[in-house]
């Protein structure tokens, strides 16, 4: 292909305007050697695509999704969820030895308050002397007023 | 759709689907990555694969849609793509080790590209569309392509060309 040909297919394409089979002639043209130092960077840029296009997906395409495990997730959450409430609601259970010492406890609580109510008794039987002394003042006072 | 003739209508577009997921996620692990689940998706939706009169356009659109989904979490991880695989090595065509080098750049410059304009230079400079197919795949006017295309390409050589006469002074 000429040269001149060659830089109005360039300016077509800086433009957008070629067609797919003007940029394979281009491609063509490239792919020689010889290329004038004007045109260089085309040469680099048509370099590129031409290897960027070689590349390929090596891996295989896994088709099984992984979608399974929510399944399973969600079904352990479900069980971890009915044991955790069946947990919470059913009573608890206690070993002896922790059921003795409750009762201990119980006991050593029980005379604590046995001891103050007792103390608080006897305060009361004061108080109501003390009360009722108050009162003869008063009838003596209401007494002599009369 | 049984799975033959499911793989026989997307298998053949496999690598550009990596080839376009590697443009804009760079790192190949990543492409690579995109394009297993972009197959899971296809998969999964088999039955309405058959409603689509371009499978492969619809494949591409979506291959876009999900490395723009994966750029933008990425960018929010504030986690950067980190790419060491600039393949300088083997299918190369030219022997001078100066070519070699500006090829590369020429990717550099690809990255370096807004988004649209690098999704453009994709599909069009190495896999081949036509202007039709991109603007169906980009949801886009087919004249918007090209005035992007153009700009892209302006771009690259451009650079290219001072790149080159920084080379030489």
């Amino acid at each position: 292909m000429e040269l001149s040909n060659i830089e109005k297919l360039i300016e077509k394409y800086e433009n957008a305007e070629t067609s797919l089979q003007e940029e394979q002639v281009l491609k063509a043209f490239f792919q020689q050697d010889a290329v004038p130092a004007h045109l260089l960077e085309y040469k680099t840029m048509f370099n590129y695509f031409e290897q960027s296009s070689t590349e390929r997906y090596t891996k295989s395409i896994q088709l099984k999704p992984r979608k399974s495990n929510w399944k399973w997730l969600s079904i352990a959450a479900t069980v971890a969820l009915l044991v955790s409430i069946y947990t919470i609601n059913s009573p608890g259970t206690i070993s002896e030895s922790e059921r003795q010492e409750a009762q201990l406890a119980f006991q050593e609580t029980q005379k604590a308050f046995q001891l103050i109510s007792q103390n608080l008794n006897k305060g009361n039987t004061v108080a109501f002397a003390g009360l009722q002394e108050f009162g003869k003042a008063q009838n003596k006072v209401f007494k002599t007023n009369k | 759709m049984q799975q033959t003739e499911f793989l026989n209508t997307v298998l053949p577009f496999k690598d550009k689907v990596f080839r376009l997921a590697k443009r804009l996620l760079v790192s190949t692990d990543e492409a690579e990555d995109a394009t297993q689940e972009l197959y899971l998706k296809l998969w999964t939706n088999k039955n309405k694969l058959g409603e689509y009169k371009n499978v492969e356009a619809f494949a591409m659109t979506m291959t876009k849609n999900y490395c723009l989904d994966q750029l933008k979490s990425k960018r929010s991880n504030n986690l950067t793509l980190v790419h060491s695989n600039y393949k300088d090595s083997g299918i190369s065509l030219q022997h001078e080790v100066e070519l070699k080098d500006s090829v590369s750049k020429v990717h550099e410059f690809i990255e370096k590209l807004p988004e649209k304009q690098k999704l453009i230079i994709q599909l069009r400079d190495i896999e081949n569309y036509d202007y039709d197919e991109i603007g169906k795949i980009l949801d886009l006017q087919p004249t918007a392509v090209r005035v992007a295309l153009s700009r892209a390409r302006k771009t690259i050589r451009e650079q290219l060309k001072k790149q080159h006469n920084y080379g030489i002074i």
